[in-house]
């Protein structure tokens, strides 16, 4: 028999417990790849203020609690904002969609909340939010955002991926010292909006705290 | 050579990993239930500053148990069994003994290394594929180490037939090489720069709906290739052992073997229901799912079968108890797995507190009750005593049992209650409910899996301290039990 020949050959034993189990990556992942990394019309990728930002979310693990995938249900229209489309994750690397919502869906996020509430509520949710379970992150008006990493990332993704950032955006470290000031002008700008002293003290001073940058983030979630 | 005499087996491998199973046992399960009790007494997010929030521990709470926890389990029981069913000593090759030694040292290394940069932050982003590309090239090593002990064993052995055990351990070394190498592919952004920004950082070759599709035939699959296939592995050896009866039926393994292998990894997309990933592919997950019931039941019902006529043992040994409820909470996971894969089921199921409750009723209930049996079976025979005590074995049981109850009937009733509230309308069609609302209702049941919680960490307590004492205290056997595993 079949089987018994082959339990005595694990060699083909192995082989054939490979082959069985490759089908369904291949038949379900690989013909879609093209189509459904296709951005949408008006999706653009993230600054680097932005992707700093995302690194904080990612760092603070912000998708073990929001979802950012809104389905395509009333009552999640209702809630959250029109559903979410393919494209418009075309550029998320890695996408963050989360698999619990512990607290709400954040993938509109930037359309009803403003960066001065997120400026409160990271500072203490159940006060903005009262019976919220949400822990505060203090520490992120303190540690700072690493700008020159998701600056990295941008050059990495741009030649590898094609994604769209402009030419000025290049390997060398002449390169990031040109684009360093664009960063902090956009810091400034949500540090503008902001109350805390030291935040702003600290973007004045040329550094970026991580809360800035994840605001910044935050309010690209549209 | 040794044709008449008892091969001497070399447990010197497996003991090493049975330590650091109930260590990391310990320490993941520790953390499971302070993120329990965060969620329903949020102030205990305070107790490290940084590094004690509810979504920097998740994390810890998960890999540990996972690549920490089980995966030395798997390791224990194949360094164990593995021998054994193949008829050949370790010793007998300095070769498998040199290369599993650096693979037990090189994993534990590696394991308190990525839980280090996970307390840190440093991390990729993905939901059980956390660690950095540095750690994954750690754990690329570990794994050949593993599969150059194991290939080389299968290589020297004297039984020419694999046995069922044999074929579930391959399977799990090669299904998770195949998910772990593609789901993890990155570019460090360090190196593909001129030095800018952080060596650890890296970025995922594939980007939003496509990076949630292979991250999820991986997530899927890590539990069908760690959490199942490696643990049916087990009781397939570890029942016929202590029972003494033969497996039911052949044919149903061999049914069950090769559908799981087949039909699991499709199974993947049922995570990515209502979401932008295409329709036939929801479907397809959808589908695949259901059909999943089949071989997991197989395998589950071979098991029962094969204490067909022998249930009286049932209440002589309390290690037929552990694996007959491992079984039994295997069929439950694997039935309750596809009702939420359903898609209309899903659309209330997913995203709420009955995902986990799901989760742990299958870790909690099959994986590590029969991992703890599996144990409990080993070390009388590797220490050469008995098990220091059957009393404390017959309480954890029935405590952990409990605890295992409380857990997911507190977050069934949690998820279906969110996941309505979701979605309740008033008379004119407008959301009944803030989200707020949502989540203050969910305090009763996040405080009875804090209990849970506590009970089954206790019981795990109980088991490591039975563990402890066997290995340097009880009383001395001077023959290796045939079946039942002698206990005082």
């Amino acid at each position: 028999m079949f089987f018994h020949w082959l339990e005595k050959n694990p060699f083909f034993f192995a082989a054939a417990i490979s082959i069985v189990i490759s089908f369904a990556g291949l038949i379900e992942i690989v013909p879609n790849f093209a189509q459904a990394a296709r951005p949408t019309v008006d999706t653009t990728p993230r600054t680097v203020l932005e992707l700093a930002g995302k690194e904080v979310y990612i760092k603070d693990n912000c998708m073990s609690c929001h979802s950012q995938l809104i389905r395509p249900f009333k009552s999640e229209t209702d809630r959250y904002g029109d559903y979410s489309l393919s494209g418009e994750y075309a550029y998320d690397r890695p996408f963050l969609w989360g698999s619990k919502r512990t607290g709400p869906d954040l993938h509109r996020v930037g359309n009803y909340r403003t960066t001065d509430w997120h400026e409160n509520h990271m500072l203490n949710p159940a006060e903005i939010v009262p019976g919220s379970i949400m822990p505060a992150y203090k520490h992120q008006f303190t540690n700072l955002a690493d700008i020159e990493t998701a600056y990295a990332e941008a050059v990495t993704v741009k030649n590898a991926f094609h994604t769209p950032y402009g030419p000025e955006f290049k390997r060398t470290r002449a390169a990031w010292d040109a684009h360093r000031p664009k960063v902090l002008a956009d810091a400034k700008a949500i540090a503008d909006d902001m109350k805390n002293k030291d935040v702003k003290e600290a973007v004045a001073n040329g550094q970026v705290p991580e809360i800035v940058a994840l605001i910044a983030y935050l309010n690209s979630l549209k | 050579m040794q044709s008449n005499a008892a091969l001497e087996y070399d447990y010197s491998i497996a003991k090493l990993f049975t330590y650091i199973t109930i260590l990391f046992g310990f320490l993941g399960m520790l953390v499971g239930t302070i993120i329990a009790a965060q969620m329903a007494f949020p102030e205990l997010n305070y107790l490290l500053g940084e590094y004690g929030t509810f979504s920097r521990l998740r994390p810890i709470h998960t890999n540990v148990v996972v690549f920490g926890f089980t995966v030395s389990a798997i390791f224990a029981t194949w360094y164990y069994l593995g021998q054994r069913v193949l008829k050949v000593s370790m010793a007998e090759s300095k070769f498998i003994m040199v290369i599993s030694k650096m693979h037990f040292w090189l994993y534990f290394v590696g394991a308190l290394l990525g839980t280090v940069t996970l307390l840190l932050g440093i991390s990729s982003g993905k939901e059980y594929a956390q660690f950095e590309w540095f750690i994954d090239l750690v754990v690329v090593v570990i794994w050949v180490l593993w599969g150059l002990s194991m290939m080389g064993l299968i290589g020297i052995r004297r039984e020419k037939a694999l046995y069922i055990s044999v074929w579930y351990y391959l399977a799990c070394f090669l299904g998770i090489a195949m998910l772990y190498l593609f789901n993890n592919m990155s570019i460090p952004t360090y190196f593909a720069t001129e030095g800018l920004g952080a060596i650890t950082h890296s970025v995922s070759m594939y980007s939003g709906t496509n990076d949630a599709l292979v991250q999820w035939w991986y997530g899927h699959n890590a539990v069908a290739f760690g959490f199942t296939v490696p643990i049916v592995g087990m009781i397939y050896y570890f029942l016929p052992k202590e029972s003494g009866q033969a497996i039911y039926s052949y044919k149903l393994s061999l049914l069950s073997f090769w559908g799981l292998m087949f039909v699991y990894l499709w199974a993947g997309s049922h995570h990515l229901l209502w979401s932008t990933v295409p329709d036939w592919m929801q479907t397809m997950g959808s589908a695949f799912s259901v059909v999943l019931i089949l071989p997991s039941w197989g395998s589950a019902i071979n098991m029962l079968l094969t204490m067909k006529g022998e249930w009286n043992q049932l209440t002589e040994n309390p290690l037929i108890k552990f694996m007959v409820l491992a079984s039994t909470f295997y069929m439950l996971s694997t039935i309750e797995g596809p009702i939420q894969a359903i898609k209309s089921v899903n659309a209330i199921a997913h995203f709420t507190d009955w995902i986990p409750g799901h989760v742990h009723d299958g870790v909690l209930g099959w994986v590590v009750f029969m991992v703890m049996a599996s144990l409990f079976h080993m070390a009388p025979r590797m220490f050469k005593r008995e098990i220091y005590s059957r009393k404390l074995m017959e309480t954890q049981f029935w405590l952990q049992t409990t605890a295992v109850v409380l857990y997911f009937t507190s977050m069934w009733i949690a998820g279906i209650t969110q996941g309505m509230m979701w979605r309740a309308v008033d008379e004119y069609g407008n959301l009944m409910y803030s989200f707020i609302d949502t989540v203050n209702v969910l305090h009763p049941y996040y405080a009875i899996r804090t209990v849970a919680g506590v009970m089954y960490l206790v019981g795990f307590i109980m088991f490591a301290y039975n563990m402890i004492k066997t290995m340097t205290s009880a009383r001395e056997i001077t023959e290796e039990p045939q079946f039942r595993t002698p206990m005082a």
